[in-house]
């Protein structure tokens, strides 16, 4: 994803001769790579999305997060051949089928998560559901490793859409990455009418507000946690297919480094803070893309999202978006 | 365990015991022999673990990154001085070896634990994940440890006796500080840290104490391993180690010196037994952590070897 280096970091010298079609190229190059970051980062946004809301309302991380989303893309692959009977693939309405199923099911998948492994633990401390979270985790991945499931070995994603590269004002993109980010800005859109405008999610921000009290008004709230994570779950699912079309493969454990780099960015933004979530993965991807193109910093690429989360808890514990809250005896 | 006399019979006892385990171990099935090295080890990560995730109700999940810290420290110095120190005089660079391959851990959990034991519960455990992974990447993309191929050749110093002698000390100190005036300050800030410090108790300062304390013998268990295995790689360390010592310390109680080293042992055996079972293993593995934390999250052996904040136990 990050073939191109940027020219100026490069150790190739500037070369005054090359004049006006350096800038030109230097120019192509970085708005590729800022169409490729803000893709990712897309990625990332709607992976956190999930990651955000599941935080806001039960206050803990759902380590199986990023095994939904492995779950997504795995519903996508073999869903697409049966698709393919009714609907021609490559093509968007095929695309858009497989994704709505493969989103249906990770849905049924997150809430039964959340029905067998979280629900009975929900009045016990915070590290005791996150370890059981940890052991989720594990256990979605090691069972899909057996190779009476999917298997250990990488799988060749089917092509579910064209993309082929357009040129736009002169400048070359490829049109999985403008997908990519229409898809994200969509969502995002639909999460935040969702969670602002409809009673629902004026439960959901009840819950996460004071679940006690939220009960005592009447709100079912078994009912708007386990929305919020059929929710969320679905949009992992969303950005697994979407990950999955732009990755070489496949395989059980595609989804660790994408949900460690989402959470990442859900903390980033301010945990909770659904905008928050697609800034922080935006800004993940961005600098990971273009600290891929520089040479001595690619090799470091899995350190810098861990180092910029530590910065952000430093400096601005509750993250960029976030409010800061002060605990109280 | 009751007070520092009876600490310490136990502690020469374990350390005589591992000496003679160590003079007899050459009649052993090397294959046993270094199982238990591999549990004396683990024993080393699981009560410093405790310490930490345990008494001090801290999460830390970059304990297999403090382990690197120390292996490859120890490792290097190993690889550089062997050749030109006599045969008779490697006991002792094994022992500078530890020192140094702890006190190089110890220090970086003191770079890791000031700034970030701000941080509390989930926040604390991914940070600990990042410094973790932070350290493996590093040692990665470093040509003086052998980066991805990582350092072959360490010269095999452990033997039972270190890793068991390693252990008793370990499980000493850790005991004794716990029980001690100065460690009823951990019990405190895991209880209830805004309680402790109006109790005027410095929380972060337990907080780094406990951190850097265990950094340091999760880097002499790292030294250890790494003149045990002879071969050490980045992937050794990865974000699985951690969770492996972090199981070993719920399974056998958080604070519950005794369940702990049990657990060590168990889950060190149990891989070896389950050996037929390859394909399962991990999800077996998976299941039991779930299974634990649903029935019994105060862990399999919470005996009273150590109770928590019961003063006499």
């Amino acid at each position: 994803m990050c073939e191109s280096h940027l020219p100026w970091l490069t150790n190739a010298p500037f070369s005054p001769k090359g004049g006006l079609s350096f800038i030109r190229n230097t120019l192509d190059s970085f708005f590729q790579q800022l169409i490729n970051g803000l893709a990712l980062g897309s990625i990332y946004g709607l992976i956190a999305l999930g990651y955000t809301m599941v935080y806001g309302v039960l206050r803990f991380i759902n380590f199986a997060h990023s095994d939904v989303l492995m779950l997504g893309a795995y519903a996508a692959f073999f869903l697409a051949p049966k698709v393919q009977q009714i609907m021609p693939l490559p093509g968007l309405a095929g695309a858009l089928i497989v994704m709505l199923l493969a989103a249906l099911i990770c849905a049924a998948a997150g809430m039964l998560i959340e029905f067998l492994a979280y629900r009975p633990l929900r009045s016990r401390p915070k590290l005791t559901v996150l370890i059981t979270a940890i052991g989720v985790s594990l256990f979605i991945e090691f069972t899909c490793q057996h190779k009476a499931v999917f298997g250990a070995a990488n799988r060749a994603f089917p092509k579910l859409i064209d993309f082929p590269n357009f040129t736009f004002l002169g400048l070359t993109f490829t049109s999985l990455n403008v997908i990519i980010v229409i898809v994200t800005a969509a969502l995002l859109a639909g999460m935040w009418f969702i969670v602002q405008r409809t009673r629902t999610g004026a439960a959901m921000r009840a819950v996460s507000f004071n679940q006690q009290a939220a009960a005592l008004m009447g709100i079912n709230i078994n009912r708007i946690i386990t929305f919020t994570f059929g929710l969320g779950s679905a949009l992992a699912a969303v950005a697994g297919v979407l990950y999955a079309l732009g990755a070489p493969a496949i395989e059980p454990l595609m989804g660790t480094q994408p949900g460690l780099r989402a959470f990442i960015a859900a903390v980033v933004g301010g945990i909770g803070n659904l905008p928050g979530a697609v800034l922080g993965g935006i800004l993940l991807g961005l600098l990971e893309t273009f600290a891929g193109g520089i040479p001595g910093l690619s090799t470091y690429r899995d350190a810098i999202a861990f180092a910029i989360l530590i910065l952000i808890l430093l400096f601005k514990p509750a993250g960029l978006l976030g409010k800061a809250t002060v605990e109280k005896v | 365990m009751k007070s520092l006399p009876g600490a310490k019979r136990w502690l020469l006892v374990g350390i005589a015991l591992a000496l003679v385990a160590s003079y007899f171990s050459g009649q052993f099935n090397r294959y046993y022999l270094g199982v238990w090295m591999d549990c004396g080890i683990n024993i080393i990560l699981a009560v410093s673990l405790n310490l930490i995730n345990g008494h001090t109700g801290q999460f830390s999940l970059g304990h297999a990154g403090f382990m690197s810290v120390g292996g490859y420290t120890a490792a290097k110095l190993s690889l550089v001085y062997s050749p030109s120190v006599p045969p008779e005089w490697h006991p002792l660079l094994l022992c500078a070896g530890l020192l140094a391959g702890g006190l190089a851990s110890a220090g970086a959990g003191l770079l890791v634990g000031v700034p970030s034991l701000r941080l509390r519960g989930d926040y604390l455990a991914i940070v600990t994940l990042g410094f973790g992974e932070i350290i493996r990447v590093i040692f990665q993309n470093t040509e003086a440890v052998g980066a991805a191929s990582g350092l072959s050749g360490i010269p095999k110093y452990t033997t039972l006796g270190w890793t068991f002698g390693v252990a008793a000390i370990t499980i000493y100190v850790v005991a004794t500080l716990v029980n001690s005036t100065y460690g009823r300050g951990f019990l405190a800030v895991s209880d209830d840290e805004v309680a402790a410090s109006s109790m005027g108790i410095n929380p972060t300062r337990y907080k780094v104490t406990a951190f850097v304390l265990g950094a340091f013998f999760a880097g002499i268990a790292g030294a250890l391993y790494a003149h045990h295995k002879q071969t050490l790689t980045p992937t050794q360390f990865d974000f699985m180690k951690s969770i492996d010592i972090v199981v070993m310390v719920i399974l056998g109680g958080m604070g519950r010196t005794g369940g702990v080293i049990l657990a060590a042992i168990i889950l060190t055996w149990m891989p070896e037994m389950l050996r037929g079972f390859a394909d399962y293993r991990m999800i077996i593995y998976a299941l039991l952590i779930i299974a634990l934390m649903m029935l019994r999250p105060q862990g399999l052996f919470a005996l009273n070897f150590k109770r928590r904040g019961g003063g006499t136990a």
